[in-house]
């Protein structure tokens, strides 16, 4: 193992088609079009001196550094900034360059101080290489005029050019003594990151970087990814882990465990030490892109709550006794079989987990069918994106986004449907921005204004700010204005649809019900906002459509998803790059634990275990006969649990306590059974009410893979020991062989190779494939062996595209005069879910309470003030929270986020679900908001009652 | 789980499959209980039809000799 260190030929590619072919120091190079010289001569192996030119922005100019000679030219062009041209001859070493070079790094070291010994970027600073490229040997200028480096002056005057350290951040450390302002950082937050956070103030020699109008960085709109330190090629912008521990001697390329972008990173170690999370730039999904969590927030791994020791307790009212793996395995087994032995078999079932990798999901899914012997598995997926798995299915053959990320840059108009790019998948978000301000169109569907509808240099085309539950209404709405002015692409439909289907749906869009005049008056948007919306996404050119929890935690999500695809196939938008139906997935591997099987009617690849041919199978490979009825989801395992038929749950990394509607509801059921069996990095929630705990492994401890939103299965590698003793996996293994299960795996590749041998789309997938190619999108069989960034290419997966009515049903949570306002939920971009991790990071400085957002007239209406304890009730529950004011949201919603356990945000949510899937409507709710001294009797219950669950006994 | 639960959840799929031609919407129905509903629940459901429990869909009620029987 070896530091990973990938080449920066200073400017980013260039993708046209021409070749122009020049000579560099005699040696001759064909590159496309539109290369700089810096990048044509970095291509041959020769590597100009630069500062302010990284590959990641585009080129600058401003260092002088890169100069070169060409023939037939005057003067000495930056090679950044130029352009080859065909049969150019180029000099990037002569007299007079080394001579201009040399005087260029000797101005910049004239304001640099000179500690190289004790800098924390020592052995990892450009300043320092290209003082050795250019053989700077003598800095004839001292510190006596003016300069940046030193507090006070020779005389103990102070210095006012000098500015003093920010160490806001938590992660980084700015230091201005530092600084040879080359911009990068700037271009960076700019062009990688959009946020613009970051500027150039003063001129001349004046200039320094600045964090917003002269603020901390900290204090300032900087969101904390960490674009900046990694273009600075000082210490300037410096992580505050190589401060502390120093330069890291090994990587290896991993996969993060945050959310469904699933960035590839550098997991940059010494010895076992995590130094720092480095965005990889081969990485596909990310491009050397990252956001706080992933590049940040891992400080959980190491975190002192972190349990490592396997503890059981008889009942949930004891402490918990911390125990050997044997007895907490054998305990459980004993537990599991006795409930099967004396309530049947279908009385247990497992949860899978949407953290843990493939491998991992897949044998917990297997534990079910093949030692259970049921199909009681269910995966938190059924909360979040099992609607997709159902419309997508049924329209299109498949649940899978039929794009990978890389096709928003030839997206020309993009729909943004309930998700919060900018939050929830932020290194997205960016890709999305920059494709907005090259001038793609926006269009927002969204109760409340998300970031995206306004940013710096991108502003919605439309904005359907719409009632919270009425997105089926919208979608049918725009497909009415579709139909009805002739947009759709009859060709598309004609030769990749069901003609008969699309004339019955034409049929039902077209009824003056569906039209939006008709139904302004329940989506609350304006008609003629809609039928422009629909114009531009029909005739915009290639319109993408990106879609969250928004869209599917509904009581017609399904329907809503259908209504998205239905979209696609009217205007043609499938199947090539730009286009398309994405669904955002929420956690780094939902798509995965979907693909597996977890569900309980699917086997792994989306087969339903009705099907014989599927089930003769897995019977042959496991050597089983396998359940052909559909087991439990996870809410009708919670109630045939308080049915009492329903009495042992295994469940891995998922905390459904917290995340799952209805926390009375759910405590209930667990509560109800005789053995919970919690597999969990912490004392979740959920192991309040658990008899076993099994202590779980990080991402960082694990071999294994993850499947991202654009279907890419990406390595994660082992990267140091398991703190708790084992993988995930292997914790899976112990438990199934307690039970007799007698499996023999030894390395999860070879979980891989059965899933392979399998499973019809993952046929080619195998380490050593990922370990060629990086990383492989599903499908990859013998008909697509280097895998399918695009899907439905010549036709879909089930033959025909297939248009369903969808009919607008309204909830049945209803506003009222004791609920008269709508709560919608969501997340933020520091936090991740349940905050189980990133509660454990200082990514708290951003974000240490759920607030409460109302609108002002609300707010005024009920005499509530910003930053008051209010109490939010719903017919489910009630918690307190603190207000903030604001017009994000519109009258009558109010909207929060569920990070955190105290928040208790669930309490309020009801059991009204999805009407295909079952997926709660958490983004509906009526509430009622009041103001509050503090926390409720329910909140302060639910803490002393934590507190006595995780009682530990001590040890004899 | 509850009967008023079951029906809410039956009566539901029935809303979905309404706006389909009948036939369709009833043998839409039935497919769709017997795929992803758990044997219990189907149990469940098939009492309370034997005891003609009120509120159920009639989408529902011309769907249920297509469900798939509980063994």
């Amino acid at each position: 193992m070896s530091l990973i260190k990938e080449t920066d030929y200073g400017t980013p590619a260039a993708t046209s088609e021409n070749q122009v072919t020049l000579t560099i120091d005699g040696f001759e190079v064909s590159v496309p079009e539109g290369t700089s010289v810096m990048r044509a001569a970095m291509e041959t192996g020769i590597k100009i001196p630069k500062l302010c030119a990284t590959d990641m922005v585009d080129a600058f100019g401003s260092c002088r550094l890169c100069l070169v000679e060409i023939e037939g030219r005057r003067g000495t062009p930056s090679s950044c900034t130029t352009p080859v041209e065909d049969g150019m001859v180029v000099q990037t070493q002569t007299g007079r360059l080394k001579d201009i070079r040399r005087g260029v790094m000797e101005l910049y070291i004239s304001d640099h101080p000179l500690d190289c010994l004790t800098c924390a970027a020592n052995g990892d600073c450009e300043l320092q290489d290209m003082a050795g490229a250019v053989g700077l040997r003598d800095v004839r200028y001292g510190y006596d005029g003016d300069n940046h480096v030193k507090q006070r002056d020779g005389g103990g005057e102070v210095n006012a050019r000098f500015m003093a350290k920010d160490e806001s951040n938590p992660y980084f450390t700015y230091d201005p003594s530092k600084c040879i302002v080359c911009s990068r950082c700037v271009r960076a937050c700019e062009e990688v990151q959009g946020t613009f956070a970051l500027t150039i103030e003063g001129r001349g020699f004046g200039s320094r970087v600045s964090p917003g109008m002269h603020e901390s960085f900290l204090e300032s709109e900087c969101v904390s990814c960490g674009a900046c330190v990694q273009a600075c090629p000082t210490a300037t912008l410096q992580e505050k882990s190589v401060i502390e521990i120093g330069q890291p001697e090994h990587s290896l390329v991993t996969t993060c465990a945050y959310c469904g972008v699933g960035c590839s990173f550098k997991a940059e170690m010494r010895g076992q030490e995590l130094v720092r999370m480095v965005p990889y730039k081969d990485g596909k999904a990310n491009h050397g892109h990252s956001c706080v969590k992933g590049r940040f927030a891992y400080g959980y791994a190491t975190h002192q709550d972190r349990i490592l020791n396997p503890m059981i307790r008889e009942k949930i009212s004891d402490p918990w006794r911390e125990v050997s793996w044997e007895e907490a395995l054998g305990f459980a087994a004993s537990k599991l079989r006795a409930i099967q032995y004396e309530h049947g078999k279908e009385s247990i079932g497992v949860i899978t987990s949407s953290r843990c990798t493939n491998e991992e999901t897949y044998l917990v899914q297997k534990l079910a069918r093949a030692v259970f012997l049921n199909n009681n598995t269910d995966t938190c997926a059924r909360v979040c994106h099992s609607p997709t798995g159902y419309g997508l299915g049924q329209t299109f053959g498949t649940s899978a986004g039929t794009q990978d990320f890389d096709s928003v840059e030839q997206a020309d108009v993009v729909l943004v449907i309930g998700a919060n790019p900018t939050d929830g998948h932020p290194v997205f978000g960016s890709r999305l921005k920059k494709r907005l301000r090259e001038g793609a169109k926006l269009i927002v569907i969204d109760p409340r204004r998300i970031d995206l509808v306004r940013t710096p240099h991108v502003s919605a085309a439309h904005h359907l700010a719409l009632r919270p539950g009425t997105n089926v209404a919208m979608v049918t709405a725009l497909a009415h204005v579709i139909v009805t002015e002739g947009l759709f692409d009859e060709e598309f439909i004609r030769t990749r649809c069901d003609w008969d289907e699309f004339q019955d749906y034409a049929e039902f869009v077209a009824d003056p019900a569906n039209s939006p005049e008709s139904v302004e008056t329940l989506t609350g948007v304006p008609a003629e906002e809609v039928r422009a919306a629909a114009r531009l996404y029909a005739r915009g050119g290639n319109a993408a459509i990106y879609y969250g929890l928004g869209v599917t935690e509904h009581s017609q999500g399904s329907t809503a998803v259908i209504g998205i695809a239905n979209l696609a196939m009217l205007t043609g938008n499938i199947g090539r790059p730009g286009v398309g139906v994405n669904p955002l997935r929420g956690q780094n591997n939902v798509q995965g634990s979907c693909d597996m099987g977890s569900f309980p009617h699917e086997l792994p690849g989306y087969r339903h275990v009705n099907n014989a041919d599927v089930r003769d199978i897995f019977e042959q490979a496991w050597g089983v006969s396998i359940s052909d009825e559909p087991g439990l989801r996870i809410t009708n395992m919670l109630d045939a649990a308080v049915d009492g038929t329903f009495r042992g749950l295994y469940c891995q990394g998922e905390d459904i306590l917290q995340s799952d509607p209805d926390t009375k509801h759910v405590s209930a059921g667990l509560a109800a059974m005789d053995c919970v069996i919690v597999h969990d990095l912490f004392l979740n929630e959920t192991s309040h009410y658990a008899h076993v705990f099994l202590p779980g492994s990080t991402f960082l401890e694990k071999d294994g893979t993850f499947t991202n939103a654009e279907r890419r299965i990406n390595r994660v590698r082992k990267v140091m020991a398991p703190k708790n003793g084992y993988a995930d996996w292997e914790v899976t293994q112990l438990l199934a062989n307690a039970m007799g299960a007698g499996w023999t795996y030894t390395h999860p590749s070879q979980i891989m190779d059965e899933i392979a041998a399998t499973t019809p789309s993952f046929a080619n997938v195998s380490y050593a494939l990922l370990e060629e190619k990086g990383s492989v999108q599903w499908p990859c069989n013998d008909s697509t062996p280097e895998g399918s960034p695009i899907m439905h290419v010549d036709g879909f997966v089930r033959g025909k595209g297939r248009f369903i009515r969808t009919d607008y049903i309204a909830t049945d949570e209803k506003t009222g005069p004791r609920f008269p306002l709508l709560l919608t939920t969501g997340r933020i971009l520091s936090q991740y879910n349940v905050g189980a991790q990133t509660r454990r990071t200082e990514n708290v400085v951003w974000h240490d309470e759920d607030v409460l957002e109302i609108h002002p007239h609300d707010a005024e209406n009920r005499g509530i003030k910003d930053g008051d304890w209010i109490k939010l009730a719903s017919r489910s529950g009630e918690t307190a929270l603190r207000a903030r004011i604001t017009d994000r949201v519109s009258p009558g919603v109010v909207y929060t986020t569920f990070h955190h356990p105290a928040t208790q945000a669930n309490v309020i949510t009801t059991d009204y679900s999805d009407w295909a899937t079952n997926c709660p409507e958490y983004k509906v709710t009526a509430v009622q908001v009041s103001p509050s001294n503090g926390p409720t009797e329910w909140q302060e219950h639910y803490e002393q009652f934590a507190a006595r669950a995780r009682r530990i006994e001590a040890a004899e | 789980m509850s009967p008023e639960k079951l029906t809410y959840m039956a009566n539901q799929i029935a809303g979905f499959f309404r706006s389909k031609p009948h036939e369709e919407a009833v043998a839409g129905v039935a497919d769709h209980i017997s795929k992803f509903w758990e044997p219990r629940m189907r149990a469940q459901l098939f009492d309370m039809l034997d005891r003609a429990v009120d509120g159920l869909d009639p989408l529902v009620l011309e769907a249920a000799p297509k469900i798939r029987p509980v063994d």
